[in-house]
């Protein structure tokens, strides 16, 4: 997997969604072991410490879990999944409409936008 | 326990001061930028923690103890200019190095060479200036220490060279190490930073994790430098 940063914003912040991004869209299927800290780091350019930070926090968030002596695995809760796919989903939904309702568009011009004039 | 401290560290050169009233602490398992213009002191502050230069006061501890013998096993060093013998092969220096270090891991050097696809038998002197500097940091990083110490590794290299160094940073950096790098070109290294110490004319202006930096200004470390410097 790819990894895309900015250096203007915190590097966990960013790790963290892109991270939660791969969980949820399947790049890193459920229930499949994670690479190794190390691993991860490597592959996206940044400190082995960010990438630990990062994976804590998405341990706090369940979508990933320790299994002692194994290494991090995927969760296979359909239901997490789900839940932090929608909340994902929101977060693009909101962008989209504030950014349409900057040009004109109300709600429901924006969906009738994306259902009707999308070309 | 702190990994280094450093108190009212001063560094004067006759009249003039090179350094002045450095405070610092450095943790165990960080990688730590130190970022500043040249001639704002960085190269005076590693050759102290490296026991090179004899401070004008202050003084530098290595886990509790002055700095000296004992420290110095565990401090790698890259200074800035290149101290090798040209004549010899990369061979012969590696085994130099074997012989000169306890800690020097000549399996872990000749992993990190393989990359770059150097025959053994070459002599330095036949190498590229970049192939150079890449030798010289896989050196430093295949000891077994607690602290790095990187004067300017990305100093004049090309993009690629810049990733290999890069790649080989985090590739060599173990648990519980720590690494302190000087560099004025912080947009290239200022991704892989744990905290930032921002050096202007002998004095430490700003020491903070990077990322907190970030957060508070929305700035990237570089643009944060470059606000405070006005360069």
């Amino acid at each position: 997997m790819e990894f895309q940063f900015d250096n203007e914003r915190p590097i966990y912040i960013q790790l963290v969604q892109q991270l939660r991004i791969a969980v949820v869209s399947g790049d890193f299927a459920p229930g499949s072991r994670l690479p190794s800290v190390r691993e991860l780091a490597l592959t996206a350019k940044v400190n082995p410490n960010t990438m630990q930070k990062a994976l804590t926090e998405l341990e706090g968030e369940g979508l990933v879990f320790t299994e002692r002596t194994n290494g991090k695995f995927v969760t296979t809760d359909e239901g997490l999944l789900l839940r932090a796919k929608r909340a994902l989903a929101q977060g693009y939904a909101d962008r989209f409409l504030g950014e349409m309702a900057q040009i004109g568009y109300d709600r429901a011009g924006a969906l009738s936008y994306l259902q009707d004039d999308l070309t | 326990m702190a990994l280094l401290t450093i108190n009212h560290l001063s560094k004067s050169f006759g009249e003039e001061a090179a350094l002045t009233d450095v405070n610092l602490t450095i943790e165990p398992g960080r990688i730590i930028g130190l970022l500043g213009k040249n001639g704002a002191g960085k190269t005076t502050l590693l050759k102290l923690i490296c026991d090179l230069l004899t401070p004008t006061d202050g003084e530098v501890l290595f886990e509790g103890a002055p700095i000296g013998v004992e420290s110095k096993k565990e401090i790698a060093f890259l200074p800035e200019r290149t101290y090798l013998d040209k004549s010899m092969t990369i061979q012969q220096t590696l085994r130099m190095f074997q012989d000169f270090y306890d800690n020097f891991d000549v399996n872990k050097a000749k992993k990190l060479l393989a990359d770059l696809d150097l025959p053994e038998d070459r002599q330095i002197s036949k190498l590229s200036k970049g192939m150079q500097e890449k030798l010289q940091l896989v050196l430093v990083m295949a000891r077994k220490a607690k602290l790095y110490i990187l004067d300017e590794p990305l100093g004049g290299v090309d993009p690629a060279t810049r990733d290999y160094i890069l790649d080989t940073i985090l590739r060599s950096f173990d648990d519980g190490a720590s690494l302190l790098i000087s560099t004025h070109l912080i947009a290239d290294i200022e991704r892989i930073l744990d905290d930032v110490i921002f050096l202007d004319r002998g004095k430490v202006l700003l020491t903070a994790q990077a990322d907190d930096l970030r957060n508070e200004t929305g700035l990237s470390v570089d643009d944060n430098f470059r606000r405070m410097f006005k360069c």
